[in-house]
């Protein structure tokens, strides 16, 4: 039987276990929301605007493992999943995002809602497709299934043109995929990681340096594995926290601009840094030229491109984390350094995250710790900006995949769309949302599905009237020249979540944090919004200036 | 800063719109530049070689190796710079012939660089030669004196020395 291209890749997605997809329907797209209609197995979940769509594919994916996938139409459908897409991108985010594309006559024309989306999109994803033709939509689903998800995962996008989605042809889903110019490197060269142990055995000052790259290869229980047998300090990246316990006395907790004293510190004064799937990133080593300047550096990145991209790799190990780890984990024993792990105990109890209560203010770590205090087991999704990294410092994770939040590409707006998708991905689960007032309004419309479907998604807002993280540095950098970061004229937003038909709360004094918390606890039919009103001009410390060497980091303001 | 380096990669690709596309933005977008490129069809129809003239530091040239060889239409990745190659370049030359003295003298010349006469006009001629880089700079550089009217270079092609395996 002959089957239209639309409903062939239906059951595609089928075949490749899809249970969601988020999608925004619109003329190109037409005959694929169509096929899915009648469809059980694939649930379409309508988005209210495709960043959303995209972004609720990612927090699929962050809260699962699995490829999450978003729809759109041509033309700007096409380009507001671009946010989305490049979000996943930066965080290596296994997605594959469709796109209905004008039809095949048609392209180059400048047809109506026409948009060339593999030229716009090619420097943000791992690989793209554009089909003309029905008889190749199952190979090419099944190739971007399998390329989003294995080596470093990534975004896939494949574009469709509408004559392809209603044209018909016969349906043979293949078996096995074998792309002769894509066989990613997943073993660790064995030379390599006995380097690697022997640096290990060496080394006085040795410490662990764990990124998303971690979580993303479901590598979690070797690290840890690394971590004790070696008894190795372990800071762990904003992408990869609760890839091992926060709450352990080996880890020093995050690193970087906003990270722990105790983690730069140890970097700068290291003599081996094992990294593992995470990259050097700018917001972690600060100035390079001051970055470890005694450690010897072993890399260990599923990306050969990411090795030596930023630092210097005295031990570079192309390869799956997890079977990179297993390999090492034989090689290694309990490291010989108790000076060192005293020293980093000294910064650890000398240098704790702390804040200072000020008069009756809501202070925003308050709320943070409140809500560790009573949601410590949630899916905590983070928005960007100072309660990003609040939540970050004052929420201990201790598991993988509990922390959601885009790291690499920053983006406002992510957090309330990808924790519809890490709800509906792990129902048995409690997601908290923290999110800022800024970011909170760039996805708002996303509240809309989220009542719809009664998820219960716990919605906390860090309101400070301000764009807060700008205007910090604003306030340390220009001369408190507060330009266009003043958000007084924000909404009550519990009230704007009444008006959508969810439970909408207020909170502005410290005692009232916890009632509200607890309260929220027990409302399940739907979303619940609280809006913290939280100190306006509170910043957050620890802080390394942009362009400073991490030993410059400034411990707070007084 | 250590030493800025020419080098040639060779890089197979899947013969398919958009390839081309994607190596090239993957330049454009880090601000790399290609100091010459040559594509076409192998003897295996489904393989395009792309020859690529690039140059930069050595960390430079290992991104750009190593993002080469990420692309996931690219079968293989060569730096031909690496070992020992022949190279090879076809410049076109049409110098201005405004008297018969003058065009004997452009033939003479041209039989010093092995250069084959492909056209021949009352007032131009047109002229092929074929080398590596050095002979056909200093080819460029001889006609010149008697007025280049025109000129096409295709570019770089090259391949390792020997078996390959």
């Amino acid at each position: 039987m002959e089957l239209s291209g639309a409903q062939i890749l239906v059951d595609s997605l089928k075949r490749e276990g899809v249970e969601y997809i988020f999608g925004v329907n619109g003329g190109a797209a037409m005959p694929i929301f169509d096929a899915l209609y009648d469809e059980n197995d694939v649930k379409l979940i309508p988005m209210r605007h495709e960043q959303g769509a995209s972004h609720a594919a990612d927090g699929y994916a962050r809260a699962t493992g699995k490829v999450g996938v978003a729809l759109a139409t041509s033309g700007p459908g096409a380009t507001n999943l671009v946010t989305g897409i490049a979000t996943a991108y930066m965080d290596s985010i296994p997605m594959v995002a469709i796109t209905g594309q004008v039809f095949t006559d048609f392209i180059g024309s400048d047809a109506f809602q026409e948009c060339d989306v593999i030229g716009v999109t090619r420097p943000i994803c791992k690989h793209s497709y554009l089909i003309k033709n029905c008889e190749e939509v199952a190979d090419v689903v099944a190739e971007a299934f399998h390329i989003a998800s294995t080596g470093k995962q990534g975004p896939v996008i494949i574009d469709i043109a509408k004559d392809a989605q209603r044209n018909k042809t016969t349906f043979k889903y293949p078996e096995t995929v074998d792309i002769r110019s894509y066989k990613p490197q997943v073993n660790g060269d064995p030379t390599q990681i006995a380097k690697a142990a022997a640096l290990i055995k060496e080394a006085k000052k040795p410490m662990l340096y764990a990124g998303g790259g971690v979580v993303l290869a479901e590598a979690s229980e070797e690290l840890q594995e690394l971590t004790l047998k070696t008894q190795i300090p372990i800071t762990v990246t904003l992408m990869g926290l609760g890839a091992f316990p926060e709450t352990h006395p080996l880890a020093m907790e995050m690193p970087g601009m906003h990270g722990s004293c105790c983690a730069n510190y140890a970097f700068t004064d290291a003599d081996l840094i094992i990294a593992i799937g995470a990259r050097f990133d700018d917001r972690v080593t600060g100035d390079l030229s001051k970055f470890a300047p005694n450690a010897k550096k072993i890399h260990i990145d599923i990306d050969a491109s990411c090795i030596g991209k930023n630092v210097q790799v005295d031990v570079p190990i192309v390869g799956d984390a997890k079977n990179v780890l297993t390999e090492l984990n034989k090689l290694v024993d309990t490291a010989d350094i108790d000076p060192w792990r005293d020293q980093i105990q000294e910064w650890k109890q000398k240098y704790p995250f702390e804040y200072e209560q000020k008069g009756n203010k809501v202070m925003p770590q308050y709320v943070i710790e409140k809500i560790y205090e009573h949601y410590s087991d949630a899916i905590v999704v983070a928005d960007v900006g100072q309660h990003q990294m609040w939540a970050a410092q004052y929420f201990k994770f201790t598991k993988p995949r509990k922390w959601l939040n885009s790291g690499g590409l920053g983006t406002m707006g992510f957090s309330l769309p990808a924790a519809i998708g890490a709800q509906l991905g792990c129902p048995d689960e409690t997601v908290v949302n923290i999110n800022g007032d800024g970011s909170y309004i760039m996805t708002i419309q996303e509240l809309v599905p989220a009542i719809t479907m009664k998820l219960p998604l716990k919605i906390f807002i860090i309101n400070n009237m301000y764009l807060g993280m700008v205007r910090q540095w604003q306030e340390l950098f220009h001369s408190k020249r507060y330009s266009a970061v003043d958000y007084h004229d924000n909404p009550d937003f519990a009230l704007l979540a009444q008006a959508f038909g969810a439970t909408g709360l207020r909170v502005e004094h410290p005692e009232d944090v916890e009632p509200a918390l607890l309260k929220a606890k027990g409302i399940n039919d739907g979303p619940v919004v609280i809006d913290f009103i939280v100190d306006e001009e509170e910043n957050v410390f620890p802080m390394v200036p942009a362009g400073k060497g991490l030993g410059d980091v400034i411990r707070g303001l007084s | 800063m250590d030493k800025e380096e020419r080098h040639i990669f060779s890089v197979m690709v899947e013969n398919r719109f958009g390839v081309l596309a994607r190596v090239v933005s993957l330049f454009s977008g880090r601000g790399f530049n290609i100091d010459s490129l040559n594509v076409a069809e192998t003897h295996d129809k489904s393989v395009s070689q792309i020859t690529l003239v690039t140059h930069g530091n050595a960390q430079i040239i290992e991104q750009i190796y190593q993002h080469l060889n990420r692309l996931i239409d690219v079968i293989e990745v060569t730096d031909l710079s690496a070992g020992t190659h022949v190279e090879r370049e076809i410049v076109l030359i049409k110098v201005a012939t405004d008297n018969a003295q003058k065009r004997t003298e452009i033939l003479q010349t041209a039989e010093v660089f092995r250069g084959r006469v492909i056209d021949m006009k009352p007032a131009s001629i047109v002229l092929e030669v074929t080398g590596d880089e050095g002979k056909l700079e200093a080819a460029i550089n001889i006609f010149n004196t008697y007025g280049i009217l025109e000129l096409a270079r295709t570019g770089k092609i090259a391949m390792m020395r020997g078996a390959t395996n």
